[in-house]
This record gives C-alpha cells, sequence and structure tokens, in this order.
C-alpha cells in the first residue's frame, strides 16, 4: 500500500544523471598515468617516486592553503591537484632538488591555476607553466638525466641531454619506445604513455584526435625535413605532451574541428622549435602557445546548429576574449 | 564512463547522424505482455490533457456519463476534448494542482462497474482526408509520445511538400518500454492507422523508426509492412535522445526542420508510434481514447510491468496494482529524463503519460554542484550541436544577444547535458530558461517587424 505520509521529492528534469565526476574523470587520468610511474620508478629508482610523491603532496597542499586563505570551499577532493601534481613530476628530472619540486607546484597550483579563479578557468596547462618556469629558472637541474637502470645498451653515466641533442647517443627505436633512455622523469617510456592513451580513449575521458594528430604530423614532418621520426616521436616530451597535456579539457579545444587545428597547430609549432630553434622544451612552448589560442579556435570551429542554416550562422562568442564593437570610443 | 565523444561517433567521415549520449537503457519490462487492472475507484479528469488552453468542463455534479461522453469541450485550437473513462456518477468539480505550481480544474468520476459505452459511439464514416481530420476532433487523440499536440490538429497540413510520414517508435526514454509493448501486441492497428492515413493524404512513402537494439521490434515490423511498399523500416542509432523530432526528422531524412520552424518544413509529418496504433483503433471501433499503456518502474516497485490504464486513474492506484517494495521519495511522471517528478498520489494518469517511475533513494541527494571543468561533454553530446555550457554562462550574464547568437530557442529540453556533466551544472535547467527568453524575445521581434511593414 502506498503511504501517504510519504513524502515526495519535487526535481526538475532530467531526473537521472550519470555517474561521472570531476573526480572520477581525475581518478582515471590518474589511472592512466600510472604505468609510467612504473616505468619511473623501474628506470630511475626510488628517487622517481619520492620526486612524484613530493610534488602532489605540495600540489594538493597548495590547493588547500589556497582555498583557506581566500576562504573558498575546499576543492582538493576533486583530485585534480594530485594529477597535476602527477603531471608536474613527470616533467622533471628525476635528480631534480625537491625544494624546486615544491617551487614548481607553487607556479603550477597558484600562479597558473588558482589565480586565474581554479579549476577549469586556467588559461594554459598549470604543469606545463610550471615547467617552463623551472626549466628558464634551474636549465642545469632541470637538463641534468641519469642514465636508466635498465638500460638494454651502454649509456654514460650522467649527461646532459635527451636523445633530441646533437650529442646523445644513438639509441635503437626499440629502447626509445621502451623509454630505457635518458630523459625527464615520466616521458622516457612511450609504451607506458601508450597505454595511459588507451585507457584515458576506451574510458571516453579523451577522445583519441588531438594526440594522433599531434604524434602524426610531427612523424610526418620530420620525415619530410629528413629528421629522425622515431627519435622525434619517442623521445622529449612529444608522447606524454600529446597524450596527456594537450588533452586538458580547459585548455583544448571542445569541436572535432576545432581539435585537427590545435594538434596540427602544435606539431607544426613543435617541429620549427626542435629543427629550427635554440631552445628545448619543444612540446612544452608549443603547448602553451596553443593554449592561448583556444578561445579563438573554439570560436572559429563552432559546430552550427541542426535547423540553422551555415549562411545565417555567426559562431559562438568567443567568450570573455571576444573583442567588443562597443568596447572602444571611437 | 565518461562522455568525451563527438556529434556523430568516433568516426569522423559518412553520414553525420546526430548521436547525443549513452545512457543506460533499463528496459526490464519490454518482454513482459501489458497487464490490465480492476477498476479504480475514482477517476480524476483534469482539464489539460494536451499541450494548448485548458478544456472547459460540460458535466455538472451528479450527472451520470458513460465510457466515450465528453466531459471536457476544448475550445483552443491546440486542444483536444476530453471523454469519459468509464460510466459513472460525477462526484465532485474540483481544483487540482500541478507539481509546477499552476492550478487546474478536475472532473472527478465514481465508477459504476458497469462500463457502458455512450450512445453517440459509432464508426466514425472516413470517405476521403477532410473527414479523417474531423473524425480525430472526436477521437481524443493527442499526440501519446509525451507531446500531448492534438492529432487532427496536427493531420490538418499542406501534403504538397509532404513526402514521407514518419512514425517515432524510437523510444529512447530510458525505463519506458511502452511503444515496445504496443508495436508488438498491436501492430495491426498501427499498421491499419498508417496505411489509412497514407491512402487519404496521398503521402507517397512511410518510415517507422526504431532504435537498432529493439532488434525483436525491428524484424517484427518488418513482416508486418512487408505487405505494403511505401512503408519501411528505418534504423536509429542506439542513443539519446533518438525519438526527439528534430534528431529523428535529421538522422531518417537528412534534413533539419528549420529554426523556429515546424516538423514539416522538413517535408515530413512525424506521429509517434502508440499515437499511431490509436488512430487505427478508432477508426475500427469509433471508441475515443479512453485507456492507456503506461511503464511502471523504478526500484520501489515490487512488480515492474506494463499496465494499460483509464485515463485518470490516479496514481496511487497504478502503484497499488504493481506493489510497492520499499519506501517511495520520488516518483516520477513520464521517462526519467523529461519526466516530471509528482508530488500529489491523487494526481491521475493523463492520456500523454507513458510511463510511472517509482523510486525509493535514488537521486534524493541533490547532486553537489561543483566548478565547470570546461571539459564539452555537454556540447559533444548535444543533439542539437548547442553549446549549452556558453548558453548558461550567457544567460547568468543577462547577455541576450549572445543567446540569440547561440541560437538557445532550438532547444528540446532533452536533459542530456545535465545528465552528461561531471560537475553537475544544472545546464538542462538554464538553456530551458534561456530557451524561452530567446523564444519571447524572436517573436516579439517578428510582430515589431510586421508591423512595420504594415
Amino acid at each position: 500500500m502506498p503511504h501517504p505520509e510519504h513524502s515526495l521529492t519535487l526535481f526538475p528534469a532530467p531526473q537521472i544523471l550519470s555517474g561521472v565526476t570531476t573526480r572520477r574523470i581525475m581518478a582515471t587520468v590518474i589511472a592512466a598515468l600510472l604505468p609510467a610511474l612504473v616505468a619511473a620508478v623501474a628506470f630511475f629508482g626510488a628517487r622517481a617516486l619520492l620526486v612524484v610523491a613530493v610534488a602532489v603532496a605540495s600540489s594538493v597542499l597548495f590547493e588547500y592553503l589556497w582555498c583557506r586563505l581566500r576562504k573558498l570551499p575546499n576543492t582538493t577532493h576533486d583530485l585534480s591537484a594530485v594529477v597535476t601534481g602527477m603531471l608536474l613530476a613527470y616533467n622533471v628530472p628525476s635528480t631534480l632538488p625537491l625544494y624546486m619540486v615544491v617551487i614548481g607546484s607553487f607556479v603550477a597550483i597558484v600562479l597558473a591555476k588558482e589565480l586565474f579563479g581554479g579549476i577549469g578557468r586556467n588559461f594554459a596547462n598549470p604543469a606545463i607553466v610550471a615547467r617552463i618556469v623551472l626549466s628558464v629558472s634551474f636549465p642545469v637541474a632541470m637538463t641534468t638525466y641519469v642514465a636508466p637502470n635498465l638500460a638494454l645498451s651502454d649509456i654514460d653515466a650522467i649527461t646532459s641531454a635527451t636523445q633530441l641533442a646533437p650529442s646523445a647517443h644513438a639509441a635503437s627505436p626499440f629502447e626509445l619506445f621502451l623509454g630505457t633512455q635518458m630523459g625527464v622523469l615520466g616521458e622516457t617510456s612511450a609504451v607506458a604513455i601508450v597505454v595511459g592513451f588507451v585507457i584515458l580513449v576506451v574510458t571516453r575521458t579523451i577522445t583519441w584526435h588531438v594526440p594522433t594528430i599531434y604524434v602524426g604530423a610531427v612523424f610526418l614532418f620530420s620525415v619530410l625535413t629528413g629528421h629522425d621520426p622515431f627519435v622525434q616521436v619517442f623521445s622529449g616530451g612529444l608522447m606524454l605532451g600529446a597524450v596527456f597535456m594537450a588533452t586538458d579539457y580547459t585548455t583544448s579545444p571542445v569541436t572535432v574541428r576545432g581539435k585537427v587545428v590545435f594538434a596540427l597547430g602544435l606539431a607544426v609549432l613543435t617541429c620549427l622549435i626542435r629543427f629550427w630553434g635554440n631552445m628545448n622544451e619543444g612540446v612544452a612552448y608549443s603547448i602553451l602557445l596553443m593554449n592561448l589560442l583556444v578561445p579563438y579556435i573554439d570560436a572559429h570551429t563552432a559546430d552550427v546548429p541542426v535547423g540553422v542554416s551555415r549562411e545565417k550562422w555567426k559562431g559562438i562568442p568567443a567568450g570573455r576574449f571576444a573583442r567588443r564593437k562597443d568596447n572602444a570610443d571611437a | 564512463m565518461a562522455q568525451q565523444g563527438t556529434r556523430h561517433g568516433i568516426w569522423p567521415f559518412g553520414p553525420r547522424k546526430l548521436r547525443g549520449a549513452d545512457i543506460p537503457h533499463n528496459k526490464v519490462t519490454a518482454d513482459q505482455q501489458t497487464t490490465c487492472m480492476s477498476l479504480p475507484s475514482t477517476i480524476v479528469l483534469p482539464m489539460q490533457q494536451h499541450i494548448g488552453a485548458k478544456c472547459q468542463p460540460q458535466v455538472a455534479k451528479g450527472d451520470h456519463v458513460d465510457v466515450g461522453t465528453l466531459v471536457g469541450h476544448a475550445e483552443a485550437r491546440t486542444s483536444a476534448d476530453i471523454f469519459s473513462s468509464v460510466s459513472g456518477t460525477v462526484v465532485e468539480i474540483r481544483n487540482i494542482f500541478y507539481s509546477n505550481g499552476d492550478t487546474d480544474v478536475a472532473v472527478v468520476i465514481e465508477p459504476d462497474g458497469a462500463q457502458t459505452l455512450d450512445g453517440s459511439i459509432g464508426v466514425p464514416d472516413i470517405s476521403d482526408y477532410q473527414s479523417l481530420i474531423a473524425a480525430m476532433k472526436r477521437s481524443g487523440i493527442v499526440g501519446l509520445g509525451g507531446a500531448g499536440f492534438p492529432t487532427d490538429l496536427k493531420l490538418d497540413v499542406d501534403f504538397a511538400h509532404i513526402d514521407r510520414w514518419l512514425v517515432n517508435a524510437a523510444e529512447c526514454e530510458p525505463y519506458i518500454s511502452s511503444d515496445y509493448r504496443e508495436m508488438m501486441e498491436h501492430a495491426d492497428t498501427i499498421m491499419h492507422g498508417l496505411t489509412t492515413c497514407l491512402d487519404l493524404s496521398g503521402v507517397p512513402q512511410a518510415s517507422i523508426c526504431i532504435e537498432e537494439d529493439k532488434t525483436e521490434a525491428i524484424s517484427f515490423m518488418k513482416k508486418q509492412a512487408a505487405s505494403d511498399p511505401r512503408v519501411e523500416i528505418a534504423v536509429l542509432p542506439e542513443r539519446y535522445p533518438q525519438g526527439a523530432g528534430h534528431v529523428l526528422v535529421h538522422n531518417v531524412t537528412g534534413r533539419s526542420i528549420p529554426r523556429g520552424g515546424h516538423v514539416t518544413d522538413a517535408g515530413v509529418v512525424l506521429f509517434n508510434v502508440t499515437t499511431m496504433s490509436m488512430i487505427g483503433k478508432f477508426l475500427q471501433d469509433g471508441v475515443p481514447l479512453t485507456k492507456r499503456r503506461i511503464t511502471v518502474m523504478g526500484d520501489a516497485v515490487a512488480h515492474p510491468q506494463n499496465v494499460e490504464v483509464l485515463v485518470g486513474t490516479p496514481i496511487r492506484e497504478v502503484v497499488e496494482h504493481c506493489g510497492l517494495a520499499k519506501e517511495v521519495r520520488k516518483i516520477i511522471v513520464g521517462g526519467p529524463m523529461m519526466g516530471y517528478s509528482q508530488v500529489d498520489w491523487d494526481y491521475p494518469i493523463v492520456r500523454q503519460n507513458n510511463g510511472l517511475l517509482v523510486f525509493s533513494e535514488m537521486g534524493m541527494e541533490k547532486p553537489r554542484t561543483t566548478a565547470c571543468i570546461r571539459c564539452g561533454a555537454c556540447i559533444s553530446s548535444c543533439p542539437m550541436r548547442l553549446y549549452p555550457r556558453e548558453i548558461q554562462n550567457s544567460y547568468r550574464r543577462g547577455d541576450a544577444e549572445a543567446l540569440d547568437k547561440l541560437a538557445a530557442d532550438l532547444c528540446m529540453k532533452c536533459g542530456t547535458c545535465s545528465y552528461v556533466c561531471p560537475a553537475k551544472q544544472p545546464l538542462t535547467q538554464a538553456t530551458r530558461l534561456a530557451c524561452d527568453q530567446v523564444k519571447a524575445a524572436r517573436k516579439a521581434a517578428r510582430r515589431a517587424a510586421q508591423k512595420k511593414g504594415a
């Protein structure tokens, strides 16, 4: 018998919501980052784990402190600071002094993320900004790589170059793919990153477009310009950047067309910086530069709503970046 | 699973079908025969059981009514007459409240158990298309998929540009299986209604549109339609909301309904499959719409099933028929995506309802809204290719110009954006408000332009 005293709830449609939350998405990303962590510990030892732990702990702490100081609701439960911390650690060598790791966390969480309004409002990927700040501030520490423990071939102990540097020891494509090469903590093992990519695509956390087109285009441009495509793709930060950082929701376009434009732009910039530039961090700089263009890419690659004729469609406004007619006096 | 995807599936090439989101179907009642329930103790007939204005009660307290007696007369164009579903005595004409706060007048009838048919009922005499429309005016049939648009008005179109008669059997709402049972149990009246309409209107081609996961219904309806070369079965992707008019028309014909336009502007007419069946049944026996099938489901229901209920049966009695397993905390009339929650146990099932969901705990806690992470799930799953995220922002800014640019008036309130949002933002609600605002603004602008022209 239905009981009249059962009080019933009123709620607007839709009455059901998916179980996907920001926290669950971030947990999926963390899971996808774990293979690379395993590879990093195998290659670079416990020190890699320490760097990751310090980066994660300090990132979460900075976010917590920021929320406390600014009297905002505590957002650390969404796990996004953990993802940022892990990505930051993956972007530094395992030998980096720990205080520098903490500085990186501060840059990523406070300067790049919270000052712009927190999750969903950052203009660029926080870990990328931190990597660039660290490599500009501490160029020597940021390029002091150690040889991996599990090297297949003999590598000189401490050098200061990845495979991209001309003086580097020539590794086979297989070694490069496996990741037994020198480099920053999380970027050396292409195979671990590919596993992470598969996890992200299968769980529909990201689409395949940006990583595949970005890496594919770099491969193609390398062949066309006479560079070794395997070295270009499997060493340096390309795989890590393409899978985990160029796919950051907040700082990448939303439509497929936008994603294609974004990925091709990344590939062109990366190749320009790597082949003809004179600095490291080709991937980091190209992601940073393309991040800045995302509002414009979004505005100009918008899908036409169903039933609106293409001629009448004025595109979506570019949000706060839109230059408005009523902005200027003249 | 998160819902990152493209609006056209993983593969970017090929026919660009509108897709929507993956939402678990939960159609456990689909394979059970429809049950009947005993005569309810009261029948409550609200005067609004359609999209338009309220009907005027045609009976007074103490009057005797039979099955099919006119109870509410439709004066507005977009309303449809309401007929008694029982024989009995009118005991009360009272006010009732909708869960959105609106009030309505309802005729309350106490059944006498005889279920005698009204004397005026007879098989309609149909000779041409105009007589079909006239007959439908006396049928009380409205769009039974949930819209409640009067069928006679929907039939009253200029067929000069119409080349296809679409039958919507997508039934994309989770949990609901009443249209599916209609196909499995009453394919004959569906086909009768459809062929009569095709004969009289002269429309050369008809498609019965079914979602691809309903394989039994597809093969069954293919057999039923084999005798008529005009009728084909169109298969839709297994995604919510394939049954929405714009999506269905686009995916079956490749044409779009223009912004602010009507489904006939795409050269098609579109009828729900149960509506089609009721048209066929009315043409055979002339009894107005007095009962319909609803799916009763939810974790608080002991025996989920499809039930044939008399229009006007209070929710309480339907739930009693199916049994309760748990304490009830939420009742949803319609499907979980577009249905509304009902707080009145005595509110009746009306003719455009297709489901009744009774839950104990599910969705009881108000979802915790967190910051938008700009994941784009709402955008990539919007079946109308709208920008719910931007619409919500513009609505909050009060930016009417941006809302018009974003075509917020195209929203059909399917609820997909809110469903997929990982931040649990109230996107559907914001877009619904924005939609009404833009529609009103465009209407005002049209009127102003007309005045200028005149």
